[in-house]
């Protein structure tokens, strides 16, 4: 069966030449990277040369670069390692469940947080931010792009609001990395997380940006590995890889993949708007990254939508992929002020390097006719029809 | 050109329905695995009573495992499918006021009727499958002469779940299969690891799925707490049939009809919940012979077997799930209403069950007793 994968926000295949770059260091090169030896000194430098691979792509130096497990740890790392108790955070309601988790576990410990809610579009109001300001504030945590629908969130704004009132600023750039051009002393901020496995090096290992001078309280216990920041053997396979796949992300954004990838995104979104009634765009009007497309179809189940596409071989999903497989309303659409119905008919399309138009036209022949004969089952459609006839 | 069929199979991560995924792919259809995510068990995970882990229930991450490793080793396509907001209106928070109102209900008939074969057949559907199989042990025919889809016994009488599901209606019994239908439970085993299934010798589940080690007391008090509601005070008078106050009690949902202990009253013989008057908060106790009686009647029916009952009819009528039946004449007396005169008197006839009627290995219909 033909199989095409839009869904690159939840995670993204290995790119050959990545895997290509990393192959060596599971076996020949294959040192700990803090040993003297021959061995530790082919890896340390393997991994250094990855370490400036990101912070060209970020826009700042070597040494601010902080290898993590992946975007969660990147995440927990940035808000627990510099939040001291007493003190405050603003976060918001569309967060990742990384971010949102990491302040839920701050509440608990009986640090003050404030989520500041989005409009209809998804976007975060930076005054709103400015009010929420409190003497003891620490941290400002907002995501520059959105993992379900990619709309972007006024980062440069918000690191201004940040500076002003002297706290710290994270944002959490794991759906942005690859997709938009990132530069941390335009946006402003302290501290930055990537992942590996949205931007197409293998899942296991992120990154954190930390500011020269940012007080960071490491999380994991250990050696002295990442100046103190992060201790245990670092992941040599993954970090390489990850220090090729900021290269091609820099190489790819310089040549203008992306308006390649946005056109494809454009006319995926249009065509399905122009088919199927009843259908709209999620974040509409707001600026987004281009690879992003977040669409509701009244009266329709999203599970069932994707399960239906599934089994025709077109792999989408309905938001975030939670892992025990259910899945709930997602708390970014229901912030936006969606009914929790419009949020659970709401697919995420979300293209990739790897994606043609011949997989934008496989994508566009399923779609329509299958939303069609979901909604002939639906009850509730056919109650409307019924209503409005 | 025949297309080969696909069937949706419900899965609960038990022996009986990972064999029916396993028997329909190995016959050679499209076997697409669902499971319904109903209930979130660690919700109540820690309140009073609820233990902090609930292990191998409906509906745990354990069941689900089982499930995905069946639909795996089989090589089907697998999927959970969250129907926890449905489940909780139309099964548990009923189950909650039933009990509140001194009755003692039935919940796996109330999902078989709302999720089961409702919510799980239209996605089903909306997915392609042609028809839904589930591990239930009863069988579903077409029958030609009466032009209607019947719902018998299963070959396996001790499994017999048909008093489960006597609210299936036409249309979903037309498009269900019920492949155990015909099998003994230990073929069902051996079939399980013919198949190579690791799950063959699991243990049956029992229990009531969202009722954590089967105490509905305490699910009450901690469902009711996590709502931040308290549970309505029921506390009253347990009288004798007479209307003599012999004592009294701390609450109606404690009870159930033909209940003997924990009634807190001594007397020289046996006494036994005859009755239960919600409204005026009385629990009726007497002694054995009082728990019988020859009549009752049933609201919101359903006829399977006939479209409608005209005239009076003979059957077997069962009262719960593991009573025998016994000799009845069942006539419509209202419009949703079917009266139902026993031959014997029968012993604890309980409102909020229900009683399902059969003609030799067919399913009549049923209803829910008043």
């Amino acid at each position: 069966m033909r199989r095409v994968y839009l869904d690159n926000n939840a995670t993204t295949p290995v790119l050959p030449a990545v895997f290509e770059a990393m192959q060596a260091y599971f076996g020949e090169h294959f040192g700990n990277a803090s040993s003297i030896h021959h061995h530790g000194q082919e890896t340390r430098a393997a991994v250094e040369r990855a370490r400036e691979s990101v912070a060209a792509l970020l826009g700042c130096h070597a040494s601010e670069i902080v290898f993590t497990s992946g975007g969660t740890e990147a995440d927990n790392l940035a808000i627990l390692g510099v939040v001291q108790p007493g003190q405050h955070v603003i976060s918001s309601t569309v967060e990742h469940h990384a971010v949102l988790n990491s302040c839920k576990h701050l509440k608990g410990s009986g640090y003050e947080v404030t989520y500041v809610p989005v409009d209809g579009r998804g976007q975060v109001n930076p005054d709103d931010i400015r009010r929420a300001l409190r003497p003891n504030t620490r941290l400002v945590t907002i995501m520059m792009a959105n993992n379900e629908t990619g709309v972007l969130q006024p980062v440069e704004e918000i690191g201004k609001v940040a500076a002003e009132a002297d706290v710290y600023f994270h944002t959490d750039a794991v759906q942005a990395a690859g997709k938009i051009a990132i530069d941390v002393k335009r946006i402003g901020c302290d501290l930055l997380s990537l992942s590996g496995h949205k931007m197409n090096a293998p899942q296991g290992v992120g990154v954190l940006y930390v500011r020269k001078g940012t007080s960071l309280s490491p999380m994991l216990h250990g050696g002295s590995h990442e100046r103190s920041r992060r201790a245990g053997t670092e992941n040599v396979p993954g970090i390489v890889a990850l220090g090729k796949a900021a290269e091609l992300a820099r190489e790819a954004l310089v040549r203008g993949d992306l308006e390649t990838m946005s056109r494809m995104r454009d006319r995926l979104e249009q065509t399905i708007l122009s088919e199927v009634e009843s259908a709209g765009v999620n974040g509409h009007g707001a600026p987004r990254v281009p690879n992003t497309s977040s669409i509701y179809f009244d009266c329709i189940e999203g599970e069932a939508l994707v399960i239906a596409l599934d089994l025709k071989g077109l792999a989408v999903s309905t938001g975030a992929a939670c892992s025990s497989g259910a899945i709930e309303p997602s708390h970014v659409l229901t912030a936006m002020g969606m009914t929790p119905a419009r949020a659970r008919g709401s697919l995420r399309f979300s293209l990739g390097k790897q994606n043609t138009d011949e997989d934008v036209e496989f994508a566009l022949s399923l779609i329509p006719p299958t939303v069609a004969r979901l909604r002939d089952l639906s009850p509730i459609y056919n109650k409307k029809e019924a209503v409005s006839s | 050109m025949s297309q080969t069929r696909t069937i949706a199979v419900a899965m609960s991560g038990g022996v009986d329905s990972s064999t029916v995924a396993a028997m329909l792919r190995a016959e050679g259809y499209n076997v697409v695995g669902l499971t319904m995510q109903l209930w979130n068990q660690r919700r109540l995970a820690g309140h009073e009573g609820i233990p902090e882990s609930v292990q191998g229930r409906c509906c745990s991450l354990d069941d689900v495992y089982d499930a995905r490793r069946v639909a795996e080793t089989i090589g089907i396509p697998y999927y959970v499918v969250n129907h926890e907001e449905r489940f909780e209106r139309d099964v548990v928070r009923p189950f909650v006021e039933q009990y509140l109102s001194g009755r003692t209900p039935i919940p796996c008939s109330l999902c078989n009727n709302h999720l089961k074969f409702d919510q799980l057949l239209i996605v089903a559907q909306q997915i392609g499958a042609d028809a839904l199989a589930t591990g239930h042990y009863a069988r579903v025919d077409f029958d030609d002469q009466l032009g209607r889809w019947l719902l018998k016994r299963p070959s396996d009488r001790s499994k017999d779940q048909t008093y489960f599901l006597f609210g299936l209606t036409q249309v979903q019994l037309s498009r269900t299969l019920f492949p155990l239908g015909g099998m003994m439970k230990p073929e069902v085993r051996q079939l399980a690891e013919h198949h190579g299934l690791a799950l063959a010798q699991k243990p049956d589940s029992q229990e009531i799925c969202f009722v954590p080690g089967g105490d509905y007391k305490k699910f009450l008090d901690a469902y009711l707490a996590e709502q931040g509601e308290t549970l309505p005070d029921t506390a009253g008078e347990l009288v004798t049939t007479d209307g003599e106050v012999v004592g009294e009690h701390g609450g109606i949902h404690n009870f159930t009809v033909g209940q003997r202990k924990g009634l807190g009253v001594a007397t020289g013989s046996p006494l036994y919940v005859i009755q239960i008057k919600g409204d005026a908060r009385q629990v009726v106790v007497g002694n054995q012979e009082d728990l019988y009686s020859s009549t009752l009647r049933v609201y919101r029916t359903n006829l399977i077997s006939v479209e409608d009952l005209a005239e009076p009819m003979r059957v077997m009528a069962k009262i719960r799930h593991r009573h025998e039946g016994a000799p009845a004449l069942i006539e419509k007396s209202g419009d949703d209403e079917i009266l139902v005169r026993f031959d014997q008197p029968q012993r604890a006839i309980t409102p909020g069950q229900a009683a399902v009627f059969y003609s030799e290995d067919i399913v009549v219909g049923g209803g829910w007793i008043a």
